[in-house]
């Protein structure tokens, strides 16, 4: 028998330790599954974490695509990190995501075909805008009714979408485009594009703003006194209030901070890799988020690295589809695996395992 | 009284991961005796009691009862040998009422009716009467023990241990339990009595051994010893009583009229028309029996919980309707009970903790972001001046000692220097030497012209104390009274005597 003892203080460690040992196990367990599905694991891993990378062939294209896929995860899951770690559960980044991405790409369309400095910016204002505004809905009925604002938020996504096909097949359907449901290509609108900043890189303005938003977010979790009070307030959140933190306040905050870079998140992409709006615009960055700034350990470095990490296997799983024929299905939960791997062994910081057979004989 | 030998405890070890709770601890009950373990929290009282009931064996050491070999490999069978025990902390089911959860106790229950007889005899037989039909959850806590007193006397043992029992009760109740046990002795029943309260040693127990890090560090007959003597034996150091330098009380700083506040939780008591005043330099006692509302108070003083603004007066100026923060900015500092997880956050370090509520006096941010040198300056001042126990400040609160953690707190807010104090159960769970510490530093800050209010339910602490003394019983604040000349007694009487069973004694007083 296994015994489970709390340690004094976290183990420093098994803090960063753990998302390792959480993709080593996701490696071993998802060999095993393709290795029933009749693949080579070996080769299906190699395609998932190695090509994208570095095969020769499919490189050129793969690498560009990691900044596009990363950036939108960072920015989503730094914004969902703060709440998280205050207590507060935003699981609707999806809708905010969807909300600014429509509110920016109708700033910009509202222009159109004018050519000026200001669209883009503009356009920025209102993705962030648009998201925060989708999030204050559950953090203000949290604030007054009381409400979940997990459930809330969550069936808020499906309002989104909702929202989104409307937009797609009325107000900002594109007027030349025959009929067809979707907005005009915002990339091919020169002052609202999102363009990439250095050819063959991937950069674009939302990849700027992800690295911007993980320094920002690691002095304010570091250096300043909201960071400190987000984290109390989930530590303990009667010391929170002993510290004179109100829990209202902390609510709007940290639902506006996430609800916000969600919209950003969201318009970087209709203005660039999506280029515009559709039905089926969203591809679930805003749930994948979670997934990332847990594997992050809600940090924003980890988060950077996880954000990189689970982008590969996006890219990595899109190859092993089309090379290796493995159902789309066993990509995600390939992906699910290593959150719950993670949320596994993520038990190990807290606790240390005794055999006690083993303490009996020490002595 | 002490003829024959009932229990005899040889040579008992018991280790744990890290540290030695018992080590070659040996001594003998009689037949008949009330036996007092003694010694600090942590001392192994806790470890040894549980293997004489079988709730952990021990390594090392062999026990006999009665003649015979005794080693109860659990409960059970501890009882069926006629070893009960009363635990600190009841396990009770509050939507029951009294005859089921003494059933639920027993090995063998009989029928419900029967049972209910049976009650009432033992009950009324020891003085410590019950009502079998009545739930729980409307009992007082001494009637509450009562029920887990009964349970035990019903199973007719021979060896009763008792684990802090007085803790929950006011001293009428205690004078009450006390008759109850010399009776059972007198029958020839022995008590192994577990406690640190000295005075009831005296007044209660025949023999005593006393602990000191799982060790037997002495034997002594407590009608023998002062107090003090005891409590030396049990620290192994010499204590020094609080001093203060006499000082004649200044105008009045704090001042609480009309203080009414629902509970915020659904089994807190609500606060009633609560009112004092507390001069600067001079230190105000609240007793009373825990869930009698002292929590509401203290967040009511804190600024967690927001009234009207003249129900709590600073210098005469309203302050009741602010927070935590702009309290602290004008000079009321506090330091609640919980001392996890409310007075500090379990996981952060030391440092964070001395941010959390020191950020605002000791000017700790600029422009919203932390100064973190001054923040581990002040830290590190507040380690060193209260002789915290810690490999450094960047500890987590959680892996120091409750006594320790406590002086972390208290210096915390001390070290602010505020004009007022408020501090809830100060010395709760911490050792003697520590408790010595931090009264006398309470008292240093009234020296300096604090107010200082300590809500306390260690009756003996606020007689060492406070200048006057007021109880806090189901809500309502008693007239604060001067300390000096109160008897017990009248503390006792203040506090609202013995419930559902003195009230006649309370009008008498009166008459």
């Amino acid at each position: 028998m296994l015994i489970l003892e709390r340690r004094p203080t976290p183990s420093r460690f098994w803090a960063w330790g753990t998302p390792i040992l959480a993709v080593i196990l996701t490696m071993i367990a998802g060999g095993l599954m393709f290795a029933i599905l009749g693949k080579d694991p070996f080769e299906a891993i190699r395609t998932i974490f190695w090509d994208p990378l570095f095969n020769a062939q499919f490189a050129a294209y793969s690498r560009p695509q990691l900044l596009v896929k990363a950036a939108p995860l960072i920015l989503i899951a730094i914004g969902l990190s703060l709440g998280f770690r205050a207590g507060i559960w935003n699981i609707g980044a999806e809708g905010q995501y969807i909300m600014g991405a429509i509110c920016g790409a109708a700033v910009g369309l509202a222009f159109y075909p004018m050519e000026a400095w200001f669209i883009f910016p503009l356009m920025v204002v209102a993705g962030a805008l648009g998201g925060l505004i989708w999030a204050m809905i559950p953090a203000i009925l949290k604030t007054q009714f009381r409400t979940n604002e997990i459930l809330v938020s969550l069936l808020l996504v499906y309002v989104a979408e909702n929202i989104l096909a409307s937009m797609s097949l009325g107000l900002l359907r594109n007027p030349e485009g025959g009929g067809f449901p979707g907005s005009r290509n915002l990339g091919q609108y020169p002052s609202a594009a999102n363009h990439e900043l250095i050819a063959g890189t991937g950069m674009h303005w939302g990849v700027v703003a992800a690295f911007i938003t993980v320094i920002a977010s690691y002095i304010l979790l570091q250096r300043h006194i909201l960071g400190f009070q987000i984290k109390l307030a989930g530590q303990a959140p009667r010391a929170a209030r002993f510290a004179g933190v109100s829990p209202n306040r902390l609510v709007i905050l940290c639902m506006a901070m996430s609800g916000g870079l969600a919209g950003l998140a969201g318009m970087f992409e209709v203005a660039g890799p999506a280029g515009q709006i559709s039905i089926d615009f969203n591809v679930g960055y805003g749930f994948t988020a979670i997934i990332v700034a847990f594997l992050g350990r809600l940090n924003p470095v980890g988060i950077l690295l996880a954000g990189l990490l689970m982008a590969l296997t996006y890219i990595g799983g899109e190859l092993a589809q089309f090379m290796l024929g493995l159902p789309s299905a066993a990509i995600q939960a390939f992906q699910g695996m290593l959150l719950f791997f993670l949320l596994a062994v993520d038990l190990l910081s807290n606790y240390r395992i005794r055999v006690p057979l083993l303490i009996k004989e020490a002595r | 009284m002490t003829g024959d030998v009932l229990l005899s405890i040889e040579g008992i070890s018991k280790s744990y991961p890290g540290v030695k709770a018992n080590d070659d601890v040996s001594f003998r009950i009689g037949a008949g005796e009330v036996h007092a373990l003694l010694g600090e929290n942590g001392a192994g009282k806790s470890t040894l009691v549980k293997m004489i009931y079988g709730l952990v064996k021990p390594d090392e050491g062999r026990m006999t009862l009665r003649g015979a070999t005794y080693a109860p490999g659990e409960p059970r069978e501890a009882r069926s040998l006629g070893v009960a025990m009363v635990f600190q902390h009841f396990s009770l089911f509050d939507a029951l009422n009294v005859a089921e959860n003494v059933a639920l106790g027993m090995d063998n229950p009989p029928p419900m009716r029967e049972l209910a007889g049976r009650i009432r005899e033992v009950s009324e037989g020891y003085g410590l009467p019950l009502d079998p039909s009545r739930l729980v959850g409307d009992l007082s806590a001494g009637e509450r023990q009562r029920v887990e007193i009964v349970r035990c006397l019903l199973q007719d043992p021979k060896l009763l241990i008792m684990d802090e029992p007085t803790s929950v009760l006011t001293p009428q109740e205690v004078n009450i339990l006390f008759g109850t046990l010399r009776q059972l002795a007198a029958e020839g029943t022995s008590i192994l009595y577990i406690s640190h309260k000295l005075e009831e040693i005296k007044a209660l127990c025949d023999e005593a051994t006393i602990l000191r890090r799982g060790k037997v560090v002495g034997t002594c007959t407590p009608r023998e010893k002062s107090a003090r003597e005891m409590a030396e034996m049990m620290v192994g150091a010499t204590l020094n009583a609080p001093e203060r330098a006499a000082a004649e009380p200044g105008p009045v700083a704090l001042t609480v009229s009309g203080l009414s506040v629902a509970s915020p939780s659904a089994f807190g008591t609500s606060l009633r028309a609560i009112g004092f005043e507390v001069r600067q330099g001079e230190v105000l006692g609240i007793g009373g029996v825990a869930g009698n509302g002292q929590d509401e108070l203290m967040l009511a003083l804190s600024g967690e919980i927001r009234t009207a603004p003249d129900t709590v007066k600073l210098h005469g100026r309203g302050i009741g309707h602010l927070g935590p923060n702009e309290r602290r900015k004008d000079g009321v500092c506090t330091a609640p009970e919980e001392r996890l997880g409310h007075a500090a956050a379990p996981d952060m370090s030391l440092a964070e903790n001395a941010f959390l509520s020191g950020s605002v006096r000791k000017h700790l941010t600029k422009n919203g972001f932390i100064d973190w040198t001054g923040t581990r300056a002040f830290a590190e001042d507040v380690v060193k001046t209260f002789d915290v126990r810690t490999p450094g400040i960047g500890t987590a609160a959680r892996a120091l000692s409750g006594g320790n953690l406590q002086k972390f707190v208290l210096g915390r807010e001390i070290m602010q220097e505020p004009e007022v104090i408020v501090v809830n159960q100060p010395t709760w769970g911490v050792d003697a030497a520590a408790a010595a510490f931090i009264r006398q530093a309470l008292l240093d800050r009234a020296s300096a012209g604090a107010a200082v209010v300590v809500i306390s339910q260690d009756i003996d602490e606020i007689m060492e104390i406070a200048d006057r003394f007021a109880a806090l019983n189901e809500g309502r604040l008693s007239e604060p009274v001067p300390t000096q000349g109160l008897t017990i007694d009248q503390i006792g009487l203040m506090l609202g005597g013995a419930h559902g069973m003195h009230e006649a004694e309370v009008h008498h007083a009166h008459s």
